[in-house]
């Protein structure tokens, strides 16, 4: 009998058995949203030796923004190739959120594994603009603002509050940038000091250029399996021990910006503090999110966080939290995390955060 | 193995071309309130929120469920969106029972809207996008042809779609939520409508609505509750199924697609029916343009593919006429049309009529119902089993 570990969340063990993602890159101008999925979905059945047929539900995360228009999840089937048909779903979120219901109804025994897919161009459009249509309809959309201006209230608050300084945000990029020079995947990487990052000047204060994610066109994917299936296409698979996501009330008038009890709640529902941490991928695609994140997760000081350069390195709208979940389960693949979180955010000033747990055997 | 669950409180808003007196989260705390004042709830007993629509651009807010998330109680919750165009409201139910039968969640609130004169349908379903052929007609547009394959293939009478919006609307008569109340509706009426599609009349096809449905899935344990406090009994979960195939290839069925017939198959294995006509006592099925109920009656398995039309010919479908089996006593999408919630008010009326509360278009002794939501170029499906029998 395989070992499996103990879970905080569900009864039935699902493991990360396979993952794959897009060149990350500013501007996709030779493929459409279908092209860049058909190599990634064909990585990410063929790293396991298993095709669509394998499979017992798909689950893709995408938003009709991005393109312009609507239904784009349903030409980006085409990348999978539904015929004959198949049990399928789409979040209009990112792709964790897709995993998440793909790993709800694997709980429930009648499939052993399933395909979660997401996608999403920045380069389409202005993605300042597009993202400003996310906030509410009647009191703040008609102000259009920006992610990034609403990023920078929060570091200030931050600032105004004395938990974090404009040389911390420096040093979660110089950190983050110089990891990302060990990933083949990452869009921007580099080795430069927080001290010269702090010449930069500023984007919309207090963010400067290096406390911003890139504008990212890419696309991920990831297969889930459940018990022993699990075992049969990895040798150490990613097991989803704990798994949650909470949202906030959106009016950022009536939430304090310095805290995120969101994750803090889905941290603790997920069983993060239960046992040693050794690798947390965090979707901060602002410096400063990083250190609300990490606080709000309790991580410990010797936590690899975003050994993958995060989001920071690479922010393929739509994807960027099921990366999280792949480079999490990656290191425990090769062994270098026994235990990992991976964390997923969506809406302003991350208003709405999953966490997963992930452990090997 | 699956737990059971059941929907335990229902509530809905009257759709209308507009509803100017609320704002979209005015639009879905209505039903989210009703559906829990039906189960002797409040929001604090709910577990998480599941929130379904079809394209943002018909609102023109992107991911409008952040927007909602303290309208629908749902701060410090799970909040989940779900997108699966025409066919989403019966994915929004689906997504939404099975964190209930999975046994993570003991109450789910699951809620689908759509605001449409907030927007215009129209335009957001006809954007030009590179490589693929404009879609500047609408639904109607793309359904027509399809419809027109229909009746060369099954021979079917040219009358038979003004008989089903004929049907449906009498139907809506007797449903007080329902957008269209056409007193004086007759095949004349319908004939005499303008031709927007060939052969769909205007009065062949759905409205555009403003409208929100919600439901409250339970567990067993919260099922056995609600009924303690409240009396009205729960509308049982039998079978959930969902299909996908692509949009268009060579060889494609586009009249009775493999994924409906694929769902039905799955759907009707795990609720142990047989014979559709038979079994079920009512249906709830997806019929936005008039020629879809003769067309979805074979894809279902309700008669042998070819005479779907001679069932709507017989009254079979009508509750007016006394029908063996009535189809969309509510008055269905042709009636009313809020598209995202479309598929879940089939959804909805189903779990009405198995728990006996569909008042004036109740029909008699419903036991069984079947609900069924369809999407995009007829692709996708969505489609559950409810009774008034525990599983």
């Amino acid at each position: 009998m395989s070992q499996f570990p103990a879970l905080t969340s569900g009864h039935r063990p699902v493991g990360v058995v396979s993952f794959a993602q897009y060149d990350n890159v500013r501007r996709e101008e030779a493929r459409n949203e279908v092209e860049m999925l058909m190599p990634v979905v064909a990585e990410v059945f063929g790293n396991i030796g298993i095709t669509k047929d394998d499979v017992g539900f798909i689950c893709s995360g995408s938003t009709d923004y991005l393109i312009g228009g609507p239904f784009s999840f349903v030409a980006a089937l085409d990348a999978v190739g539904v015929w004959p048909p198949r049990a399928e779903s789409h979040v209009e979120a990112d792709g964790a959120w897709a995993l998440y219901e793909a790993w709800v109804l694997l709980q429930e025994g009648e499939i052993d594994a399933a395909l979660v897919y997401c996608f999403g161009r920045s380069s389409m459009g202005d993605l300042g603009q597009i993202l400003s249509v996310q906030l509410d309809p009647y009191y703040l959309a008609p102000l259009w603002p920006d992610p990034t201006s609403l990023a920078a209230l929060q570091a200030q608050a931050m600032i105004d509050k004395g938990t974090a300084s404009e040389a911390d945000f420096a040093a979660v990029a110089s950190r983050s940038r110089r990891s990302a020079l060990s990933n083949p995947k990452a869009q921007v990487a580099y080795d430069r000091s927080p001290e010269e990052l702090l010449k930069e000047d500023y984007e919309v204060a207090p963010l400067r250029r290096h406390a911003l994610p890139p504008l990212t066109d890419g696309c991920a994917a990831v297969v889930l399996a459940a018990g022993e299936r699990a075992y049969e296409l990895c040798e150490r698979p990613a097991f989803i021990t704990g798994i949650d996501h909470r949202i906030e009330t959106h009016s950022l008038g009536a939430r304090d910006l310095t805290a995120s009890p969101s994750t803090k709640l889905a941290g603790e529902k997920a069983g993060v503090g239960a046992k040693k941490v050794d690798v947390a991928e965090l979707h901060a695609p602002y410096a400063h999110q990083e250190l609300i994140l990490a606080e709000a997760l309790g991580l410990a000081d010797d936590v690899a966080v975003n050994p993958s350069g995060g989001a920071l390195a690479a922010n393929p709208m739509m994807s960027a939290g099921l990366i999280r979940i792949g480079e999490s389960a990656r290191a425990i693949w090769s062994g270098q995390a026994d235990r990992a979180v991976a964390h997923a955010t969506s809406g302003p000033c991350l208003q709405q955060n999953l966490v997963c747990v992930l452990e090997g055997v | 193995m699956a737990e059971r669950c059941a929907v335990i409180g229902i509530g809905q808003t009257v759709a209308k071309s507009k509803r100017e007196d609320v704002s979209i989260a005015g639009l879905v705390r209505e039903a989210a309130l009703a559906a829990l004042e039906d189960a002797g709830l409040t929001f604090a007993d709910i577990d998480a929120v599941v929130v379904g629509k079809a394209p943002d651009m018909f609102e023109g807010v992107m991911m409008p469920e952040l927007y909602l998330a303290p309208a629908l109680g749902a701060v410090g919750k799970p909040m989940f969106r779900v997108h699966t165009a025409g066919s989403v409201g019966g994915s929004t139910a689906i997504v939404a029972s099975h964190l209930v039968a999975s046994g993570i969640h003991d109450r789910v609130l699951t809620v689908a809207f759509e605001k449409q004169s907030d927007s215009d349908a129209m335009w957001a379903l006809s954007v030009p996008q590179p490589f693929s052929a404009p879609l500047l007609a609408g639904a109607g547009g793309y359904f027509a042809p399809i419809i027109r394959a229909y009746m060369y293939r099954s021979g079917a009478p040219r009358d038979i779609g003004m008989m089903v919006a004929v049907k449906d609307r009498l139907h809506a008569l007797k449903n007080p939520y329902a957008h269209l109340h056409l007193p004086d509706i007759s095949m004349k009426m319908v004939e005499d409508s303008i031709m927007l599609w060939d052969p769909l009349h205007y009065l062949e096809s759905c409205p555009s609505s403003d409208g929100a449905a919600a439901m409250v899935i339970g567990s067993e344990k919260a099922a056995g509750a609600a009924t303690a406090a409240t009396g009205r009994p729960p509308a049982w979960i039998h079978g959930m199924a969902m299909r996908s195939e692509p949009t268009m290839f060579a060889g494609r069925d586009q009249v009775n697609p493999q994924a409906g017939r694929d769902c039905a198959a799955d759907l009707y294995r795990q609720a142990g029916v047989t014979d559709p006509r038979a079994d079920f006592d009512m249906a709830e099925v997806y019929v936005p343009f008039s020629w879809y109920e003769p067309m979805w009656l074979e894809n279902l398995g309700f008669c042998a593919e070819g005479d779907g039309w001679k069932l709507t010919q017989a009254g079979a479908t009508s509750m007016i006429e006394g029908g063996d089996i009535p189809w969309n006593c509510s008055g269905g999408v042709l009636s009313s049309n809020p598209i995202g919630a479309s598929g879940m008010l089939r959804f909805l009326e189903t779990a009405l009529q198995v728990r006996g509360m569909a008042g004036e278009h109740q029909v008699p002794d419903a036991r069984r119902a079947l609900g069924q939501a369809y999407g995009g170029g007829s692709q996708f499906f969505a489609m559950w089993v409810v009774s008034a029998d525990k599983p």
